[in-house]
């Protein structure tokens, strides 16, 4: 069985401050981690390599710097690591990073695809259906479960939905994008760290991938951003210190006067 | 891509169990305004299996014209069939605008229609305009950088243009039974192979003991600071009519359901009155809550950015007035 997992290196947004005289984001010294839902994903395919022997592949796409998080993948068990990188790839939105994702993966052996539902520094959960769509494959979104049925080559997936959940069969080959809260990560092995840099991280540039350029980077994004501009906030009331008593009798002049009692 | 050939602003009505769901409401809301300011129709995909007699409330929230596609492969969502159906809607109505609702059934379906149709898509839009001149250009703002920004979205040569919104960011229109509309029956012919690759083997609707936060009048809701008394939050909402929610804080920490979290992670909602005991106010949970019409916060601290929002701000200890308001409401009969 051969499995590959797409992960991001994302910057930890619970991290990410704002100048509160320019209103601009502070990026500096802000650190960046293996994208949580990614890093679920990735332990679902360890999961079936303990159980069944798979060979599993985690791809990035990003800066050259985005190499940390394949290294981390490669220490917590994963076989092969791939960096796909390029300036072509450069400005992409979603649809473009999914077609170059998708052009990477033509060009490679897998029976399931694992994508984390979402990123946290965009939060669009887009890229996993997309690529599912652009390699014609079954999709399943915010798993929390799964079980392989190697008879079948079928998998057996426990889907979250808001007001329960799915008991979900496919075949095989298929994609699956998973949830973090579902599944507790391993942490790195000490061998696996040892062996983690001994092993090759492959660059890919865009012309390894089977995609027309057209399709990638900026080029090949249908949406652009007009303007971005700092979250204006509506204008304050009052502010009060007053005693616990004070407050109560504040409160509740207010929800008279608004007659929501 | 002949772009005046694609007209009329589409609603995703997503359904479950047979039941319209409210985001569809509140989508058709704000498709109304879109077309009014751009002449063109509103037209709603009612897909489902023996739901025909939900298009009429479709009509009476907004819709000029609702397209039906009842199939028994579309009684329970399934990835495959819906997008099927709605592609092949898009390639012969050729539609301007598309929304969806950002659920886990719109957010599974619109990325997926996105690469067939090879699209844009917006996720999670908080503001949908189109510009004042004749070109009537779609403008599509979001949250980034974890609510720390704001951006907004062009689709420029590709249609449809589509978007996600979640729950309780629009606000739909009173129903009006009076509107007029057709309502339309549409074939789809599906690829009987593809759509059979997954199959549901089982159900399960699960009582979580959920609410659906996002529909309540009156929020009471806490954060770190009440950690402590998180069991003083329930009789405070009761006594006003209202539910209790939470920052992440809490939901992190096992203290109160994640369903119950409001902000970037969590629900988007807009009550009339949100009651913020012990919340400091990050960024990602006002970008959650600061539509409420009325907010009144509790904080120790006085440089609490939660203060920023509020109408009422209250520097003293939550933990204390909490109950006190109980109390006093209480004994006022509530």
């Amino acid at each position: 069985m051969k499995i590959v997992v797409c992960i991001k290196q994302v910057p930890d947004t619970t991290e990410v401050k704002i100048n509160p005289v320019t209103g601009t984001l502070i990026r500096e010294g802000v650190p960046s981690i293996m994208n949580p839902d990614d890093k679920g994903g990735l332990e679902y395919a360890l999961q079936l390599k303990d159980q069944y022997g798979a060979h599993v592949t985690v791809i990035t796409m990003g800066l050259p710097q985005a190499e940390a998080v394949l290294r981390e993948a490669l220490a917590m068990g994963a076989d092969r690591a791939i960096l796909l990188t390029d300036r072509k790839l450069g400005g992409a939105d979603t649809l473009a990073t999914s077609s170059a994702l998708a052009g990477a993966l033509r060009t490679m052996e897998y029976d399931l695809i694992i994508t984390g539902r979402q990123a946290i520094d965009g939060d669009t959960a887009q890229v996993g259906p997309q690529i599912a769509d652009m390699l014609d494959l079954p999709q399943i979104t915010y798993v929390e479960s799964l079980q392989y049925d190697p008879a079948y080559q079928s998998l057996t997936v426990r889907k979250h939905t808001e007001d329960g959940y799915q008991m979900l069969q496919v075949q095989t080959p298929c994609l699956l994008t998973a949830l973090a809260s579902a599944v507790q990560p391993r942490y790195m092995s000490v061998r696996g760290i040892m062996t983690a840099y001994d092993k090759e991280v492959e660059v890919w540039g865009a012309d390894r991938i089977d995609v027309p350029e057209d399709r990638i980077g900026k080029v090949g994004s249908p949406t652009s951003v007009f303007k971005a501009f700092p979250k204006e906030l509506k204008a304050a009331g009052e502010t009060v210190e007053c005693t616990p008593e004070e407050a109560v009798e504040l409160i509740i002049s207010k929800l008279k006067e608004k007659h929501l009692i | 891509m002949n772009l005046s050939e694609y007209k009329d602003v589409y609603v995703f009505a997503e359904q479950r169990d047979g039941k319209v769901q409210n985001v569809a409401l509140e989508l058709l809301g704000k498709a109304r305004e879109l077309a009014d300011a751009t002449g063109e129709k509103v037209v709603a995909m009612l897909l489902g299996y023996g739901v025909k007699g939900e298009a009429q409330g479709l009509i009476a929230a907004g819709a000029d014209r609702v397209l039906v596609v009842d199939d028994e492969s579309l009684k329970s969502y399934l990835t495959e069939p819906y997008a099927e159906a709605i592609t092949q809607i898009i390639r012969e109505q050729k539609p301007n605008i598309l929304l969806i609702g950002a659920t886990t059934i719109g957010r599974d379906l619109g990325p997926r229609l996105s690469a067939r149709n090879v699209t844009g898509l917006t996720a999670d839009a908080t503001m949908l305009e189109v510009s004042d001149d004749e070109a009537h250009e779609f403008r599509m703002t979001r949250p980034a950088f974890g609510g720390n920004l704001m951006a907004t979205i062009l689709c420029k040569d590709h249609r449809p243009q589509m978007s996600t919104v979640r729950p309780g960011v629009m606000q739909k229109l009173e129903p009006d039974t009076n509107r007029k509309g057709e309502v339309v029956d549409y074939h789809i012919d599906f690829d009987k192979a593809k759509i059979s690759r997954i199959k549901i083997l089982k159900e399960v609707k699960e009582d979580r003991g959920t609410v659906d936060i996002a529909a309540a009048k009156v929020l009471v809701a806490g954060g770190r600071g009440v950690s402590g008394i998180v069991d003083k939050l329930q009789p405070l909402a009761q006594a006003l009519g209202g539910e209790v929610a939470c920052s992440r804080a809490l939901s992190d920490a096992g203290l109160m359901d994640h369903d119950r979290q409001v902000g970037q992670t969590g629900k988007t909602v807009r009550p009339d009155l949100y009651l913020a005991c012990g919340i400091s106010g990050a960024i990602q949970h006002l970008a959650g809550m600061e539509e409420s019409d009325m907010i009144i916060a509790i904080n120790k601290d006085k440089t609490a950015p939660i203060f920023k929002v509020a109408d009422l701000g209250i520097v003293g200890d939550a933990t204390k007035i909490v109950p006190l308001l109980t109390e006093r409401l209480r004994s006022m009969g509530k």
